[in-house]
């Protein structure tokens, strides 16, 4: 029965060329009816090509796909739906697809037999890459993408259900109707646009009537039923862990239609029934590969399903499925017939037989057999096994997965009655009623294996990457004997089509040269995906700006109203300097920032650092255990800076910490480690010491945090805490912390912290009030000149007094390497305490944090230069360490850095070099204390 | 990979933050003579198994337990899904009774 | 059996009849001067460099399948030495110095090409620690350039530079790094070994080391029992389970990584890129596929397959920083077991037992290294000495706190 509309004609372009296809069809079937003959050219060879198959399995019709000036390359003719104003190009020529100049290939052969470029080309030295590999690389790949941004969208969805059917042929659809009957979730899903599989290809009878009225009747009340949900055009690609299928599901190729081109889903499944079916394979003789020698069930296909009868047909077949195909000669491979050599380069012209008979056909009708599609029960690395009665590869049913079944043809089932008792049985196993068994043919297979005609010419055994049956012969010659190896030396079932067609004759081919059975020979892994996917679909909608998601500050309104520039601090968007009108570039701004800080009082948003509630009874216990230094003992209403270590001895993070209460502690980490220092003590909380009281809540969200920093720092709070709250320097000295309200009664904290080194305090607020508390302070700020200040200025305070940040940990320094040795307690263990004693870690001779300033005080220092010391050559073993963290300092008016040296501490008044090659800056330093600007800290103490 | 949380029931492993090897619950002693050497061994050498492993996940995306999870390395079958806290605890206990009865 | 173009015309000529095999298949001998254990890229290679340039004879390679299956036969086929750390930089550097000579020492074609290896950068931080990484590449002999946006820019038009999350900044250059055509890399060495003498002996699994007094003086395999005086393993991916028949417990963790290639197409990517913002690097191999991956999957697995998420991170990656590619389709992918070491560099080093030597921990990065460690190894079984760049590699570096850690992530193998 013929499932193209004669009455709905589409309009498509090939090749420049204006062609009508009808409803229903396949790029590939409007092609053949409009007597399309070569539609591409092979990899290598650049043979003319036409259409093999009539599914997933096609080698040879490769063509690209033009949309508004995007080009999507390799698509299989066979599987593209028709739609109207298609536009398709074939692919792979110099020229045109009839005249191409790489054909030259093809004469050339001899020389380019399996693996010749292993054994050639390496002289003289120079040329492989000048010469050589630029003519191979422009002579291969296939189709070409067009270096413009993919314009469509590809979306994502998880699908749960009890039964995931994997294709809608005659297994899989009575197992679904079983299984929905019986009221299962069920998902059935398949490649094709209509269900049904081969029913549609066949002239078939079900219960008396066409095979293709049983599968419309069967889809028909499979949609009634809620529970299940039926996907065309999804391609199950893999199977993973724990039940977990990747499938693709294309809804459209037309770009201008609304809504995601494919969508990626992520099936869980309890169960899943692979209904896969099988693809025939070709047998190889000589030529084999002229456009017009098809899969015999392709040439049914393109009959029964979309009216085209292929006229002037030779069938080969080795089995009785073949011999269904209508042909005008008939080759039995059984009756010791077969096919020497074909003639027609662009279409077949005569058959030559082995009885030196020839033949004049326009196409030959391959069947060498069925191979079962087994490759989904292999993606959990189980190996299928050799049937010798139907010559195939079956699943084994030994190591499939339990949640795993295989029906129908996928498990060697080839009649439709065998199909249908297999459902059947899987059905009643999964807990469902058998349905009543539909009459229909049990057609045996009667398969006598036959590969490939032996003969001097080249027969094809991976047509797209024209591999033939003497490349195997002579990788086999070569030593190349493992089927892994013969694969990777000749690219046999590397091409597009993953070697469906290919795989098993090449086994065969190989077992032949080898002498040995194909159980013996072996067969190589199928890995996923089933077909190929676009990298577009696995990323969905996670590209561009939605590439990762963007956290704002509670100050980023107010920042971008007031000239900010931003920068990426991990997903956080901070705001880098605040550009004023008349400011030439980001120094000038970042210097006004500091030196106005400095002066007067700043502003900084430093709410993207982590805040990490501690509380209960051992709060104080648990902190002595990840924190270098002691905590137990910090009196409520103090702050205490801390460093915590990794297990193996190195420093983890810093922060600082304030005691609010007897049982309340809250801590600080920085922002690159918010999310890593949380793991990590809610692992020694959990994994090291669950008796402790003590919990644990991440607050970084909850709070807004701002830095007002500056001589006038604490004139300017005073303005917006509430007055019952003293805040002089002799009630809230330098480390005190209290809760408080602020602008008549919101609730606050206040810190008395500081990273700039001068007087400064830290104030959160609820995250909500984030923004009105910024806009409150610098409308209070305005007598003082009050400015908000960036991760810029923020940056080079610190380094002027000598803070690390996160380019001093780094993951590779100890407490002692960042001059913090005097922390670490003495009286007490914490995690890392102990390795940190390792020899290599405390020697002498260990990288130690300094500062540097250049000799001559107008050279710049740049961040990542290496120190040499003077007299040495600029070699690695002299390499004394490194420049970590380096700021232009408006304070002192000289560049300033912070670096590790070896034994840095005792150096301290050497002059060395910090060279820097890839930027091309070589200075003098001068070791110097990394403290640069008020180093007795008397300024935050005010 | 599915892993069935005690509490929350099967959750994707894309939730979940791997660590390792659930030896690291066994901090050894950092007051015994031999301490460098046993911090040496629990921090850097592992079994690391083919087949049955006892490994520790933090449900990241989740509610923030660790787990030790006993999973298959060849195969990645999970057996066994239990809170590290209720094992930690579990060996806590024992070693205080192998301890009185000594 | 030579290999030339002269020879390729010959034998076109004349049927291809005369082709011999690249390298014997030997039956097993009672016993060898040195056995190999694992006939993967860097066995292979020590081999050939003992048998080479350590004059050294009665080796053999023991493979329990099919040599080249391991990292050799399933990798991304970058060679660099782009490395932060000096213990590294200059062991790095020594291997792609031996690449750039390797087709005519072995004289088999592996198509070294030095086609560039771009590490992008998309912050200041990052862009200083390419820097230092740079510098540190330069005083140890190798090349780095460092790349603004627009040089990037021009060298590939089409990455994301308008719509990007994380724009890019700039990036640091290795012109001299570039991809090799990986499976031919082990036949190439097992060709030069097998001239010079190496019994390479596939399908013969090492079952049990033989150890008398502290001393290891054979193996037990699936082929009967081999004596050896000294006895190299390199079975990276499998250290831990060949390793413990020694009773050796190791600072590594097997983890997969997974690695994917899209079909065929025209040239469009000439060089290596790594993305500094997501998980994904990319080069496009001479048949026109891309060839791309990203980060390992970071759990304990021996499976040799991974899992959905990292698909998809890695994916992401790639159409965040190139949205062209967005309709190629990924034709395979595949996941190989990584020996992952607790500071993220390999060991290349005697053992407790004598005559037992060892070198594995090669991370995800064990192909590039190749050379130097095939070179090193067979360095350190002639002479009893490690070679001078690979003298870090030590099996002790981690009770003395020398720790190689190029990331700074600690003692966790999936972070490396």
């Amino acid at each position: 029965m013929i499932l193209v509309d004669l009455n709905k004609p589409l309009n498509f372009v090939f090749d420049g060329k204006l062609y009508q296809g009808f409803e229903g069809d396949t790029l590939a079937s409007a092609l053949l009816r409009a007597g399309v003959k070569v539609v591409g050219r092979s990899f290598k060879y650049h043979r003319p090509r036409g259409i093999m198959g009539a599914a997933h399995e096609e080698t040879n019709a490769l063509v690209e796909i033009h949309n508004d000036g995007v080009c999507e390359p390799n698509r299989r003719a066979t599987t593209i739906k028709l739609f109207e104003g298609l536009t398709a190009k074939s692919q792979n020529h110099l020229g045109s697809v009839n005249f191409d100049m790489l054909a030259i290939n093809d004469i050339l052969h001899p020389f380019l037999a399996a693996g010749f470029y292993y054994k050639t080309f390496m002289w003289p030295k120079a040329f492989w890459e000048k010469l050589y590999e630029p003519i191979i690389r422009r002579a291969a790949g296939l189709g070409s993408l067009s270096h413009k941004a993919d314009p469509d969208t590809y979306d994502k969805g998880f699908l749960h259900c009890d039964i995931l059917v994997i294709g809608g042929g005659p297994a899989g659809l009575l197992t679904a109707l079983n299984l929905g009957r019986a009221g299962k979730r069920v998902i059935l899903a398949d490649e094709d646009f209509v269900m049904g599989g081969r029913l549609l290809s066949e002239t078939y009878e079900i219960n008396s009537a066409s095979s293709v009225n049983w599968a419309a009747q069967t889809v028909a009340e499979l949609k009634t039923l809620p529970n299940v949900r039926l996907m065309p055009r999804t391609s199950i690609y893999g199977v993973y862990d724990h039940g977990v299928y990747g499938g693709l599901e294309t809804k459209t190729d037309k770009i201008s239609e609304r809504g995601p081109r494919q969508i990626l889903w992520r099936v869980y499944a309890k169960h899943a029934v692979l209904a896969a079916g099988a693809t025939e394979r070709p047998i190889a003789f000589a030529n084999n590969d002229r456009p017009g020698v098809m899969l015999a069930s392709a040439i049914r296909t393109y009959k029964n399903r979309f009216g085209i009868d292929l006229q002037n047909t030779a069938l080969l077949t080795n089995n009785d499925n073949g011999l269904m195909t209508n042909a005008e000669h008939i080759i039995d491979t059984r009756n010791n017939q077969y096919i020497v050599d074909v003639t027609g380069r662009k279409g077949v012209r005569t058959v030559k037989l082995n009885n030196g008979e020839t033949l004049k056909a326009k196409h030959i009708a391959v069947s060498g057999g069925w191979n079962p599609n087994v490759h989904l029960t292999c993606h959990k690395r189980g190996r299928p096994i050799w049937n010798e009665a139907l010559a195939c590869f079956m699943p084994d049913t030994h190591t499939l997965p339990q949640d795993l079944s295989v029906i129908g043809a996928a498990n060697g089932a080839f009649s439709t009655y065998g199909a249908f008792i297999e459902a059947n049985a899987v059905s009643v196993k999964l807990g469902a009623k058998a349905a009543h068994l539909p009459i229909a043919e049990d057609a045996p297979i009667n398969i006598t294996p036959f590969w490939h005609v032996k003969g001097r010419k080249r027969a094809w055994v991976d047509f797209q990457n024209d591999v033939t049956a003497k490349d195997i012969i002579l990788a086999h010659q070569e030593g190349f004997s493992s089927v892994e190896h013969v694969k990777r030396y000749t690219t046999l079932g590397m091409a597009t089509d993953q070697g469906k067609t290919s795989n098993v004759v090449g086994l065969a081919v190989l077992a032949e040269a080898t002498e040995q059975t194909i159980p013996q020979t072996g067969t190589t892994i199928f890995r996923p995906p089933y077909t190929p996917v676009p990298i577009g679909a696995f990323a969905g909608a996670h590209t561009g700006q939605h590439f990762h998601p963007t956290r704002l500050t509670p100050s980023h309104k107010y920042a971008s109203e007031t000239g900010a520039v931003f920068v990426e601090t991990g997903n956080w968007k901070r705001a880098q300097w605040f550009a004023r009108a008349g400011e030439k570039g980001w120094r000038d701004s970042v210097d006004r920032e500091v030196l106005m800080t400095r002066s007067s009082v700043g502003i900084c948003d430093v709410t993207t650092l982590g805040k990490i509630d501690v509380q209960g009874r051992d709060a104080g216990k648990f902190l002595n255990k990840v924190y270098v230094n002691t905590f137990s003992t910090l009196k409520v209403g103090k702050c205490r800076y801390g460093l915590m270590l990794r297990e193996d001895g190195i420093a983890m993070d810093d922060g600082t910490t304030a005691r609010l209460s007897d049982t309340h502690f809250v801590l600080t980490t920085t922002t690159a480690k918010a999310g890593p220092v949380f793991r990590h003590l809610e692992y020694v909380r959990q994994c090291l010491y669950p008796n402790m009281d003590v919990h644990l809540i991440s607050t970084t969200d909850q709070w807004a945090q701002f830095s007002v920093a500056g001589p006038n720092a604490r004139k300017l709070l005073q303005k917006v805490v509430d007055s019952e709250f003293d805040i002089t320097n002799e009630a809230f000295p330098y480390m005190a912390c209290t809760e408080m309200t602020v602008c008549n009664g919101t609730r606050a904290r206040l810190f008395r912290l500081s990273f700039s080194g001068e007087l400064a305090f830290e104030i959160s607020v609820p995250a909500r009030y984030g923004d009105a508390l910024v806009r409150e302070l610098m409308a209070q700020g305005e007598e003082f000149d009050a400015i908000m200040y960036g991760t810029e200025a923020l940056g080079v305070m610190r380094i002027e007094k000598g803070h690390a940040a996160g380019n001093e940990l780094n993951g590779t320094t100890t407490a002692a390497a960042l001059g913090l040795g005097g922390f670490v307690s003495k009286k007490k263990d914490c995690i890392g305490k102990v390795l940190s004693t390792r020899e290599a870690l405390t020697g002498e001779n260990t990288l130690r944090m300094v500062g540097v300033i250049p000799v001559n005080q107008g050279d710049a220092l740049t961040n990542g230069a290496h120190f040499i010391s003077q007299g040495d050559a600029e070699t690695a073993p002299n390499d004394q360490g490194y420049m970590s963290s380096v700021a232009w300092s408006p304070t002192l008016k000289s560049y300033i850095g912070l670096g590790f040296l070896k034994n840095g501490k005792a150096r301290e008044g050497e002059v060395i070099k910090a060279v820097d090659f890839v930027r091309s800056n070589h200075v003098d330093v001068k070791v110097v204390s990394a403290h640069f600007v008020d180093p007795k800290g008397e300024r935050l103490r005010v | 990979m599915i892993i069935n949380h005690p509490t929350l029931g099967p959750r994707d492993s894309a939730e979940f933050t791997y660590l390792g090897d659930a030896a690291l619950l066994r901090r050894p002693n950092p007051k015994s003579e031999t301490a460098l050497d046993d911090f040496y061994s629990y921090q850097y050498l592992r079994d690391n198994p083919a087949g049955e492993h006892r490994e520790l996940w933090y449900h990241e995306q989740g509610d923030r337990s660790w787990l030790v999870v006993t999973r298959n390395t060849v195969t990645h079958d999970i057996t066994k899904v239990e809170f590290a806290r209720d094992v930690k605890q579990a060996m806590i206990e024992k070693a205080i009774i192998k301890r009185a009865k000594s | 059996m030579s290999y030339s173009a002269f020879r390729i015309f010959k034998e076109a000529i004349t049927g291809h009849k005369g082709w011999k095999p690249v390298w014997r298949k030997p039956e097993p001998q009672l016993n060898y001067d040195i056995i190999i254990v694992g006939g993967g890229g860097h066995g292979l290679a020590t081999a050939h460099y003992l048998a080479s340039k350590f004059d050294k004879k009665r080796i053999a390679v023991l493979e329990k399948g099919w040599i080249g299956g391991g990292n050799v036969g399933r990798n991304t086929t970058i060679i660099r030495s782009n490395y932060l750390l000096n213990d590294n930089e200059g062991f790095y550097e020594f291997s792609l110095k031996l690449w750039e000579g390797l087709e005519q020492d072995v004289n088999y074609n592996a198509m070294v090409s030095q086609r560039g290896v771009l590490n992008l950068y998309h912050s200041d931080p990052q862009r200083d620690a390419y820097v230092r990484r740079g510098n540190a590449m330069i005083l140890n002999g190798a090349d780095a350039k460092l790349l603004k946006a627009d040089a990037v820019r021009s060298l590939y038009p089409f990455l994301n530079f308008d719509d990007a999350r994380f724009p890019i900044m700039g990036g640091l250059l290795q012109p001299r790094g570039g991809t090799v055509r990986h499976d031919a890399v082990a036949w190439g060495y097992a060709h030069a070994a097998d001239k010079r003498g190496v019994d390479i002996i596939e399908n013969c699994e090492v079952t049990g080391f033989d150890i008398q007094n502290g001393c290891c003086v054979g193996v037990e395999t699936s082929r009967g029992y081999i004596g050896a005086s000294k006895i190299g393993v390199a079975v990276a991916g499998n250290s831990s389970r060949v390793m413990a028949m020694a009773g050796i417990r190791l600072p590594i963790e097997s983890h997969v990584l997974q690695a994917f290639v899209s079909e065929g197409l025209k040239p469009l990517l000439d060089g290596v890129i790594t993305y500094g913002a997501g998980h994904f690097y990319v080069s496009q191999s001479d048949k026109g596929g891309l060839v791309f991956g990203g980060d390992i999957d970071g759990y304990n697995t021996y499976a040799q397959r991974g899992n959905l998420p990292v698909v998809e991170d890695v994916c992401e990656g790639g159409m965040s920083l190139m949205p062209m590619i967005g309709k190629a389709r990924i034709l395979r992918m595949w996941g190989g077991n990584v020996d992952m070491s607790m500071d993220g560099s390999p060991i290349i080093d005697k053992t407790d037992i004598k005559g037992l030597y060892f070198n594995g921990g090669w991370c995800y990065g064990g192909f590039k290294a190749t050379p130097a460690s095939g070179y090193s190894f067979a360095h350190l079984l002639a002479t009893d000495t490690p070679h001078d760049t690979a003298k870090a590699y030590r099996m002790d570096r981690f009770t003395r706190g020398l720790m190689i850690d190029e990331k700074g992530m600690g003692a966790q193998p999936n972070l490396h």
